[in-house]
């Protein structure tokens, strides 16, 4: 277990500002998710970390100590690849004693510690296998149990549960996030799927273009955003936008809701012309204009709504941010 | 129906494609296959029209026949040695290749180079390197102080005699071979590198294995598949080939000191007209070179993980 700071990380090459001056603490035990679309930088930055990639500028520090100049195996990293990359001619047992047995651990320190590890993530029975024999969320923990093993200071997870259907993923994040407490390694888990952010970070740092543009919470990132990007990115649909005047206005869509619905006093009000209604189950997502604007809702209770119709919707004033028309930045107000 | 026709019916377009590949190997290769296999249970020489078939004759007085035993423990040598060398050098060059450095293409253009130009034109070359007189080898050696004095590291002689000493023969027709063959070595590997997932050496590194311990425990059981090709390709290549050893040595220094077994079947059948005898020999590549294949093609069938 250990703190971990990054103080100016830069990693340019060939002219593509990977990841463009970072500054970040993450804290001893804490579960920091990294979030971002596709080549927002958050896996080079990983990687930063790791000691896979070289730094252009600026400090890692871990435990205390800068690793700039140190090569992955003196970091006291572990990491779980998105693809796993266990060792194909090796067992299960062998993947997982590998980082044993390059330290040069007694064969019984070995066999205690691997059957520690894989009694933690369940996969004691697997040991003789190969890792063509298990299954995807199998072959997972196998990469869990081997990142752990060696009792690593900080755990890096690239994407582990994007390789998973989507059943045995939601499982998989109960897990990982109990098991994570359990052990309380300090953990960087880099994901684009804001489910898996929102559920196991401790923190979120949401990155876009090699930056980080908020950090925090999955609360604050979900109900506070601090620019467009972040509101937009973050909540399945993105929040609504309205231009008004020399400002945006945002709201999430289920804060948007028909008049006779919300409480309080002086909500914000709209007339929200229906043009589809898409019931999904549990809620329907409703889709329409405000003017010429394009708004969606999202109504989890059986209200009687028609495509085609006008109505009445409101949003409560507190659930309604300002952000800057020009830089996206948020306003208070 | 008209030809165009006719070429867009699948029965008709397949055989027309096919026919080509076909005539060549049943001209170029099952002809001479079969008339080696008839030549060797025959009396035939060139020159003589008397044909008789003698059985087994032929092999039995090329297996008893102390040249032919020289021949083929040279071939085992030179082709087991120059294996050994392939192999180890490719890997060492394929990881070279793969790393970015300035001047890459530069290297990656001479080690290719080999296998552009044509092996004779680079045998004639090396036999101007290894001269017994003009050697700029040796030439080096001497301005070193290594060579041509009293006291001298490789002797008081004026030349080495690269091609005129069994030993140094030996080794020096095994060095132009390797030289031929690596590049096939090292393309293959970089094939075989390229299809392991990064991620897997990542993991590796970050496991805490070193270069070697990476080698040898992920590399290699990885690329073993990979590699028994190259086994195979170079067996293949290195039992069956005499242009090295033909532009070098002619089989000498005398009296079999590099003489090889394909060498010897050319110098038996087309210069001395043995046809019989010559077949015999070369009949003798067909059980081993066939047993190999099997054995490595079963071996990387195994090998095949994930």
């Amino acid at each position: 277990m250990a703190k971990v700071e990054l103080i100016g990380v830069k990693r340019h090459f060939e002219g593509v500002k990977a990841v463009d001056g970072i500054d970040l603490q993450i804290a001893d035990g804490e579960f920091l998710a990294l979030l971002g679309p596709s080549g927002s930088g958050k896996t080079t930055l990983m990687r930063l970390v790791a000691g896979l990639e070289p730094l252009t500028k600026g400090t890692i520090v871990i435990d205390g100590r800068s690793v700039n100049d140190l090569p992955p195996r003196e970091r006291g990293i572990a990491m779980v690849f998105q693809s796993y990359a266990l060792y194909p001619h090796k067992t299960v047992f062998g993947n997982i004693s590998f980082p044993l047995f390059v330290e040069g651990m007694p064969r019984e320190d070995i066999r205690k510690k691997v059957e520690w590890a894989a009694g933690l993530l369940g996969i004691g029975h697997l040991l003789d296998r190969m890792p063509s024999q298990c299954s995807g969320g199998e072959r997972q923990r196998v990469a869990i149990a081997r990142a752990l093993v060696r009792r690593p200071k900080v755990l890096l997870m690239d994407e582990p549960l994007s390789n998973l259907d989507a059943k045995v993923r939601h499982t998989a994040r109960e897990e990982l996030k109990l098991f994570q407490r359990e052990i309380n390694v300090t953990t960087i888990y880099v994901t684009h799927d804001q489910a898996e952010a929102l559920g196991l970070g401790d923190r979120i740092a949401v990155m876009h273009e090699g930056h980080i543009r908020q950090i925090g919470a999955p609360d604050d990132i979900y109900h506070e955003p601090a620019n467009t990007f972040v509101a937009g990115f973050v909540g399945i649909p993105p929040m609504n936008f309205l231009e008004r005047d020399d400002a945006l206005l945002g709201f999430r869509p289920e804060t948007f809701l028909p008049s006779e619905l919300v409480p309080g006093r002086d909500p914000m009000k709209f007339r929200f012309q229906i043009e589809r209604v898409e019931n999904l189950g549990s809620y329907r997502l409703v889709y329409g204009t405000i003017g010429s604007e394009k708004v969606i809702a999202n109504l989890t209770l059986h209200h009687p709504i028609q495509e085609g119709r006008a109505y009445d919707f409101s949003v409560p004033l507190r659930d309604v941010k300002y952000f800057d028309k020009k830089t996206g930045e948020r306003i208070k107000r | 129906m008209s030809g165009r026709r006719l070429l867009e019916q699948e029965k008709y377009l397949a055989p027309a494609l096919l026919v080509p590949v076909v005539a060549y190997v049943v001209l170029l290769v099952g002809f001479p296959f079969v008339m080696a296999f008839v030549y060797s249970v025959s009396n035939v020489t060139v020159g003589n029209p008397d044909f008789k078939l003698v059985g087994m004759r032929n092999f039995v007085e090329v297996v008893q026949d102390r040249t032919f035993q020289i021949s083929l423990m040279n071939t085992c040598i030179f082709t087991f040695v120059s294996i050994v060398l392939v192999l180890i050098l490719s890997n060492f060059l394929a990881d070279l290749l793969m790393r970015d450095f300035k001047g890459k293409w530069l290297v990656r253009f001479l080690i290719m180079l080999p296998w552009t130009a044509p092996i004779a034109l680079g045998a004639i070359g090396f036999l101007w390197f290894l001269d017994s007189v003009f050697s700029p080898l040796d030439w080096l050696l001497r301005s070193w102080g290594l060579l041509g004095k009293p006291d001298a590291l490789f002797g008081p002689a004026s030349n080495l005699y690269w091609l005129g000493r069994p030993g140094l023969a030996m080794a020096s027709v095994i060095v132009v071979h390797v030289w031929r063959l690596l590049p096939l070595g090292t393309m293959i590997r970089i094939a075989g590198m390229n299809a392991i997932p990064r991620e897997i050496i990542e993991a590796a590194q970050i496991d805490g294995a070193g270069y070697f311990r990476r080698l040898f425990h992920i590399l290699l059981p990885l690329l073993l598949p990979v590699m028994s090709v190259t086994v195979l390709f170079s067996t293949l290549f290195t039992f069956t080939d005499m242009t090295v050893v033909w532009v070098l040595t002619k089989g000498g220094p005398p009296p079999h000191s590099t003489q090889v077994l394909a060498s010897l079947a050319f110098l038996k059948g087309i210069q001395s007209g043995d046809l019989a005898q010559a077949s015999a020999i070369a009949l003798f590549f067909f059980p081993v070179l066939a047993g190999v294949a099997a054995i490595v093609l079963r071996f990387a069938k195994k090998a095949v993980v994930t």
